[in-house]
């Protein structure tokens, strides 16, 4: 459907999509507290928001995924009932979620037009989907399997899936999270494209140079409701980020100098097989010191996981060799040993994986006993021994101000902050020489982040060798000493953060030659 | 265009104990009047069946003392399940476990009934049917372990393997020769059976005692704590340097360990001989059990005598009213159907459209 520029002028004053009073209870929780927004044609709209604020929620429920509890929508005037994506989707809604939904074995032509009526040869398609890619300026083989595909390339094949059925309002979750800073401008680009077409594009986001870069407005959200809605040129990040947190927030992040510069852990032509392929990780060779964080930056799935795995002893290294140098001198090899091995020989490593719930701490259980994790051994006799763990679980709840009912609520009931407070309290509990941390401010807000970022300062300053994975570029380049660039499993470069840009660690992570940058 | 959805599920936000209890009473009631609808249909009238069956399984001292001699294995095979279920490893092989235990035991009470005292004979007994039952659940154990394999296929075929064993036992070297070609096992001698106390076999102390050492063992000891991680998250408990493998051989040991001294129990103190009855569906009457229990330990002896009470109960109106077998096992499955059913309700609840609502174009 193709509407005449004209006419998209014409109609700009009146809003396209108008959410009104909308509000979702998830049993006690009220995640949206009566949110109305206006979408209009031919605009960004960025909704921005910390997470848990109720964005994702807000917009799933105008793709059709949950269905509000009060309030209702109407699109060009007229009132509507959205129960189901396939709802959302004949209004002309389309939503790309930050977890894609594609049939890995099909080509992309095939997931595109997957669930449509059979009526048309795939020709036919095949040329309706040229005229798109053309169109908005995206590059795509149409006939490439998916498995084959980066993230970026997948992101674009959910675009257009969407496009190719008629999409008036396009709404994106969180779609820069897995690209490189390239990736973004082509994909903004695109964007811009759209909305030159007079379709609304809905960005849901956190991160605030991507709103000032891209949107025309910006929605505010915080704790459910809807806190304002501003002209993005009329605005600026710290004016958003109050908005966003509720008050003044300082985004200034420091680093203390390096002290006392040690060898504390050598990998040496490291190779891993992953789930996915038997090279998850190629013949990587690093070092990493005393006193001094080493950030590891690269797109998700080139390698950081199965290194963290890899040095924390729970996937086998199929080649080379990891060695752990103690501060007291001598050096203990870690290759081929578990996790349990490991702590016997009395390694003084720590590890905040990535999957929290899934891998760090056990959900059902309270904070006590997941203090108690990895030290339950402790102690004679056959009797669990949770005195010295409850008085360190009551420090850890002070001293990081963890939030929670008490300390036997299951630790899956907290916000995800509090729990990487207990966990990231724990790991650190027993001074560790080494600290690797995957992710840790991941879905954290602005100051759960900051604490977190405070923390690991801390570590490094006592004198621990940190490494710290992870995914947003500016935090990287100004916390980190030194920057570790993977491409594709392989070492693409070692940058000393002072000097390093954006762009020269952006152009690291492709480097690998393994995937091309598109969009 | 569409309207609301006419129902919704949504998750309660915590509920209160007490209105969780008031569902559970309501549940029951709810029940009671839906079995009574069936005793109606039968021709009967459920105030005089009702009181009949609660008087038959509590009434007297003899039923009394049949209900509790029913809840004993209920409640031992409810106590052993717990470690393996509280590891995610489900075990539905209780069954089998305690049909491995009671034939280990039963080979000494018919061959060494004189060699030794008989306070040796029963420890003896005890140990054989720990042990049987103990390597009948190391066998998946193993397998799921080393290879990955379903335990719960695993567990359920091991159920058919030992009563088979039995029934060749049974038809063929252990066949009573006085049984005039009927194939059966002889009755135990007198030193192999177990004394009683306060009228019932003194199975229900030892059973008790497991309702205690496997409450203390999953709450306050190390390894209840790691089998509590294993559960939780197989890789959290890697993570934390815990040996899933360890754990889940040691922790199905013990499961059929608790199987096979509930088989002993049951040849020694209520049967008096080994028969392909011998575990009676007790092991899959008490996932039921344990699951009402939410797989603690104490909770578990009141479901276990509520459980025998029904069963007990049923077998009463069979007799006193005609009403048939199968007809009054309906009743009990409704009573279980609706106790296992109210715990969706605690959980979640229906939001129906409002009357008003669904704005349509």
């Amino acid at each position: 459907m193709q509407t005449a520029p004209f006419f998209v002028i014409a109609i700009m004053d009146k809003p396209f999509i108008e959410l009104k009073n909308i509000t979702k209870h998830f049993g006690d929780t009220v995640a949206n507290d009566s949110v109305s927004l206006d979408i209009y044609r031919g605009e960004i709209l960025s909704v921005l928001g910390e997470n848990g604020s109720g964005k994702t929620t807000l917009m799933n429920m105008l793709a059709g995924i949950y269905y509000q509890t009060s309030g209702g929508f109407s699109f060009d005037g007229s009132p509507v009932e959205i129960r189901s994506p396939k709802d959302a989707i004949d209004l002309g809604v389309g939503m790309v979620h930050q977890h894609f939904k594609l049939v890995e074995v099909f080509t992309a032509l095939e997931n595109i037009i997957l669930g449509l009526p059979g009526d048309k040869k795939p020709a036919q398609a095949q040329e309706e989907l040229r005229v798109l890619c053309e169109k908005y300026g995206f590059h795509l083989d149409p006939n490439k399997k998916v498995y084959n595909m980066s993230v970026s390339e997948k992101q674009t094949v959910e675009i257009l899936k969407i496009l190719y059925r008629g999409a008036e309002v396009l709404i994106l979750d969180e779609p820069t999270a897995v690209l490189t800073p390239q990736e973004t401008d082509a994909l903004f680009a695109v964007l811009r494209n759209m909305k030159a077409d007079g379709r609304a594009v809905v960005i849901i986001t956190h991160k605030l140079h991507e709103v000032m870069a891209v949107s025309d407005r910006v929605a505010i959200m915080r704790r459910g409701r809807l806190i304002n809605t501003v002209p993005t040129r009329e605005t600026s990040p710290d004016e958003l980020t109050e908005m966003m947190v509720g008050r003044r927030v300082s985004l200034e992040l420091e680093r203390p100098p390096v002290e006392n510069r040690q060898l504390r852990l050598a990998v040496k032509n490291l190779s891993v097989s992953g789930i996915d392929g038997p090279n998850a990780l190629k013949n990587l060779s690093f070092e990493a010191f005393s006193g001094e964080i080493l950030g590891v930056a690269g797109i998700s799935g080139s390698g950081q996981k199965e290194l963290c795995e890899a040095i924390a002893g729970l996937c086998a290294a199929k080649d080379g060799s990891i060695v752990f140098y103690p501060q007291s001198g001598g050096e203990t090899e870690l290759t081929g040993l578990s996790p349990k091995e490991i702590r016997r020989l009395g390694v003084s490593s720590a590890f905040v994986p990535e999957d929290r719930l899934g891998v760090g701490l056990a959900p059902g259980m309270d904070i006590v006993d997941n203090v108690t994790l990895k030290r339950h051994r402790q102690g004679r006799g056959m009797l669990l021994n949770r005195t010295s763990p409850r008085a360190l679980a009551e420090k850890i709840v002070e001293e990081l101000q963890v939030v929670t009912p008490g300390l036997t609520t299951p630790v899956r009931l907290l916000s995800g902050g509090n729990l990487q407070k207990v966990l990231v309290g724990r790991e650190i509990s027993e001074n560790p020489e080494l600290l690797v941390t995957a992710y840790p401010v991941r879905g954290l807000d602005i100051n759960s982040s900051y604490q977190i970022y405070d923390l690991l300062n801390a570590q490094k300053k006592r004198g621990a060798a940190v490494i710290f994975i992870g995914e947003d570029l500016d935090v990287l380049l100004e916390l980190a000493d030194r920057i570790m660039v993977l491409s594709g499993g392989e070492l693409a470069g070692i940058l000393d953060a002072k000097g390093a840009t954006k762009n020269e660690v952006g152009l690291l992570m492709t480097a690998g030659g393994h995937r091309e940058a598109s969009v | 265009m569409t309207r609301e959805p006419l129902v919704r599920i949504a998750k309660r936000a915590d509920a209160a104990p007490t209105a969780a209890w008031a569902i559970r009473i309501a549940a029951i009631v709810a029940a009671l009047l839906f079995g009574g609808l069936i005793i109606l249909l039968l021709g009967h009238n459920p105030f005089a069946v009702y009181p009949v069956m609660f008087a038959g399984a509590l009434g007297n001292s003899p039923a009394f003392r049949e209900t509790v001699k029913i809840s004993i294995p209920l409640l031992g095979a409810a106590v052993a399940i717990a470690p393996a279920f509280k590891m995610r490893f489900w075990n539905i092989g209780a069954e089998g476990q305690i049909m491995a235990g009671a034939i280990a035991a039963s080979y000494f009470a018919l061959y060494w009934y004189d060699k030794v005292p008989q306070p040796v004979l029963w420890l003896i007994m005890f140990l054989a049917g720990a042990l049987a039952g103990g390597l009948w659940g190391l066998i998946p154990a193993f397998f799921r372990a080393k290879w990955g394999t379903n335990e719960t296929l695993f567990t359920l075929m091991l159920n058919y393997v030992a009563l088979q064993f039995e029934l060749y036992m049974q038809n063929g070297p252990w066949k009573d020769p006085r049984g005039t070609g009927f194939p059966k096992i002889p009755m135990f001698n007198d030193a192999a059976r177990l004394p009683k106390l306060l009228g019932v076999h003194i199975g229900w102390i030892i059973v008790l005692v497991f309702v205690a050492v496997m409450f203390i063992y999953l709450r306050y000891t190390k390894d209840g704590y790691e089998i509590a991680v294993v559960g939780e998250s197989e890789r959290t408990a890697q993570y934390a340097g815990i040996s899933v493998t360890q754990v889940t051989l040691k922790s199905m040991a013990i499961s059929g360990a608790v199987s096979g001294a509930v088989g002993f129990l049951v040849v020694s103190g209520a049967n008096y001989t080994l028969s392909d009855q011998s575990a009676g569906g007790v092991g899959f009457t008490a996932i039921a059990v344990a699951w009402l229990s939410k797989l603690n330990p104490i909770a578990m002896v009141a479901i276990a005598f509520f459980l025998a009470i029904l069963s007990k109960g049923s077998n009463t109106i069979q007799t006193a009213f005609e009403i048939p077998k199968s007809a009054a096992e309906v009743l009990t499955g409704i009573i279980l159907f609706f106790m296992l059913a109210c715990e969706f309700f605690v959980e979640y609840k229906l939001i129906f459209r409002k009357k008003s609502g669904g704005a349509a174009i």
